[in-house]
């Protein structure tokens, strides 16, 4: 099966690694990919198939297989006949075909692009999963028409936000916006006033497509669902705008059909944005193991601990324009014990939160706490929680959990005071309720005594 | 007489436990414990810790238990009877390390020795605290034995006399705090050792023995 495909990096968290300039697009989960003979590849089950504006990767199971949609030569339209009601929906496309049975591989460097696939096979996903089908392939489509893999400006990747974190919403900016941008393969350049006012009926004409097609198919109403809210809010600013500039001339009926008009669009709903929702489950998903990879440099440097907050915030600040919630956040976390990343979300007894590594160990960061409690400096004025993260490498709030928790474990004891708040190492089970004058020689309270005394 | 001979050793047993033995002693780091007036402090008492009130329970169970076997031994010796929790109280603050225990931790230890039956509160808004380093049936047979030794049985003695008359001053009723002493007498008086009627004033109840 993986001799077929070209082969894709995953990161450690299950991510695939993107290449430069390649731009996630849209995700489907639970899809199946089968050749129309069997012994092209034996078929692909339910992985998670992601569309990119330069390939088409399949992932499954931390393991993930590529076609650079540079090999695909004909996308199918979806048929919509009685059967495919009863049927997954089905995407089919063509693909080329190297002489020696691989898919082909343009980067290879074998030859012109038309030259040397010769052969094709058609290539059906079977999307098993809930997802937007219609959707998925008119990004499809819209992604292999740029050919993004050709152009070397940014321009050419489909979609306005520049991180790498597109997701579903992250493409918005590629639909919708009539054929303007795709001058290079034949197009009519807009030139002009006569350019001007083609722009103008291409967009009206298209306004009137997406109704029609809006109202016919619930699904594909769900997709246009944000050209649809854009179209609402114009509506609604026009009926704003016209009901306040007329005079009193106007008969009731024209006020009665405009209120009507402006209740029913408030009616239908159409205020909330759709792409999150609709991505569902898998935002979360794919949030969480892109989070699991961004966090371990940040980990490393502030030595294997760092709190939710902080961590949101380093998030945020590199996502850019993307910005995640910090319900999102807690969630993308919570996700991580389904998966295999080698991080975890961490709760202390006070309510902080923290990410660790999981090879991180408590009975280690215990038994040098132990052992710092223990030097004579500690012993005579206690340890405070900026002493213990000097002398430990990590955040003085970090310490200061660290201390709480070994106090709970019966390792330290605290001690208030005007001076502050200090920890001394525990001498309480050392000492015997029924013998309170006695002192053994060889343990901690011996050692406390001379360590105090020689103070003084 | 059998009687006064096991209490005066038990009393020159005690005696012992207070001469100033410095175990921990080594060499040229040999320090003398602190003392409060006479009463010599364990080395614990300059932990900084041990005035604070742990929140850890199996910390806090072991502080609790030092400090009501601290208190009772404390006031045993210096014959104090009623600790007052907004007063000053010696043993509950170390000058040498500057730690006072706060208002909170001396109610929590004395209402803990009071939960065993060594202390009782006196107001319910706990500020004021009896200190039952004997318990009252101790006292009731501190009272028989006081009794039976300088025989007084069937004579009548008031309640003063009883807390400073010259036969008490070699018990440990000399001094005693008068509502310990009235309680145990009561204790007493409901199994029929005595009797208790009142005289021409509250200072001068009269106590009729029957032991």
């Amino acid at each position: 099966m993986s001799n077929f495909f070209s082969k894709a990096e995953v990161t450690s968290s299950g991510r695939p690694v993107f290449i430069h300039n390649e731009v996630e697009c849209h995700l489907l989960s639970g899809v199946d990919l089968e050749p129309e003979d069997h012994h092209h590849f034996t078929p692909l089950k339910s992985g998670i198939l992601i569309l990119t504006t330069h390939r088409l990767l399949w992932l499954h199971s931390s393991s993930a297989s590529a076609i650079p949609l540079a090999a695909i030569s004909h996308i199918f339209s979806s048929r919509k006949s009685l059967k495919s009601v009863f049927h997954s929906p089905r995407i089919r496309f063509q693909v080329l075909v190297s002489p020696d049975g691989r898919l082909f591989d343009p980067g290879s460097g074998s030859g012109s692009s038309s030259g040397s696939g010769s052969r094709s096979v058609v290539v059906t996903a079977v999307i098993r999963g809930k997802g937007d089908c219609d959707g998925f392939l008119v990004k499809f489509w819209d992604s292999w028409r740029a050919r993004a893999w050709e152009s070397n400006e940014t321009s050419g990747s489909g979609s306005g936000s520049g991180s790498g974190s597109g997701l579903a919403s992250g493409s918005e900016a590629g639909t919708g916006t009539g054929g303007g941008l795709y001058s290079s393969d034949g197009s009519l350049r807009m030139v002009g006033v006569a350019g001007i006012l083609r722009k103008e009926q291409q967009m009206w004409e298209s306004t009137d497509k997406s109704l029609q097609d809006a109202f016919q198919d619930l699904n594909a109403l769900m997709s246009k669902a944000k050209e649809m809210v854009m179209l609402a809010e114009k509506m609604r600013q026009k009926l704003l705008s016209g009901t306040s500039s007329q005079t009193s001339g106007t008969n009731d009926e024209d006020m009665g059909s405009k209120e009507e008009m402006q209740d029913w669009l408030l009616s239908v709903g159409i205020i909330s944005p759709v792409t999150k929702e609709s991505a569902g489950a898998l935002y979360h998903q794919q949030l969480s193991r892109q989070l699991a990879d961004f966090v371990r440099t940040p980990l490393e440097r502030a030595g294997g601990m760092i709190n939710l907050i902080d961590a949101y915030c380093l998030f945020n600040r590199a996502r850019g324009t993307e910005l995640i919630s910090p319900d999102d956040m807690l969630q993308a976390c919570s996700l991580w014990e389904k998966f295999d990343v080698p991080v975890m979300l961490r709760k202390f007894d006070s309510g902080v939160m923290v990410i660790q590594n999981k090879s991180h160990s408590d009975e280690e960061v215990f038994a040098r706490i132990k052992s710092l409690a223990a030097k004579p400096e500690a012993l005579r004025n206690g340890m405070s929680p900026t002493d213990a993260a000097m002398s430990l490498g990590i955040a003085p709030a970090m310490a200061k959990e660290h201390l709480l928790t070994a106090e709970s474990k019966g390792l330290l004891c605290r001690d208030i005071s005007p001076d502050g708040f200090r920890f001394y190492i525990n001498l309480f089970p050392e000492i015997d309720p029924l013998n309170i004058y006695f002192v053994k020689d060889y343990g901690m309270c011996s050692t406390w005594i001379k360590a105090v005394s020689t103070s003084g | 007489m059998v009687i006064i001979l096991i209490s005066s050793l038990r009393f020159r047993l005690e005696a012992e436990n207070f001469s100033p033995i410095s175990i921990y002693c080594e060499g040229s780091t040999c320090r003398e414990m602190q003392k409060l007036g006479d009463f010599k402090l364990p080395h614990f008492f300059n932990y900084p810790p041990y005035f604070t009130l742990q929140p850890v329970r199996e910390t806090r169970e072991k502080q609790v238990q030092l400090w009501k076997e601290l208190i009772l031994d404390y006031c045993r010796t210096q014959k104090i009877f009623v600790i007052k929790l907004e007063e000053e109280f010696p043993l509950f603050s170390n000058s040498v390390i500057e730690r006072t225990l706060s208002h909170e931790a001396r109610e929590a230890f004395l209402s803990a020795l009071a939960a065993e039956g060594r202390a009782e509160w006196l107001d319910k808004g706990h500020r004021s605290c009896l200190i039952l380093w004997h318990r009252i049936q101790e006292w009731a047979d501190i009272i028989v034995n006081f009794v039976k030794d300088n025989g007084f049985e069937d004579s009548v003695m008031t309640v003063e006399e009883i807390r400073f008359g010259i036969e008490s001053r070699r018990t440990e009723l000399h001094g005693i705090d008068r509502t310990i002493l009235m309680r145990a007498l009561k204790l007493l008086e409901q199994k029929g050792k005595l009797a208790i009627f009142k005289g021409t004033s509250t200072d001068d109840e009269g106590i009729k023995f029957s032991v």
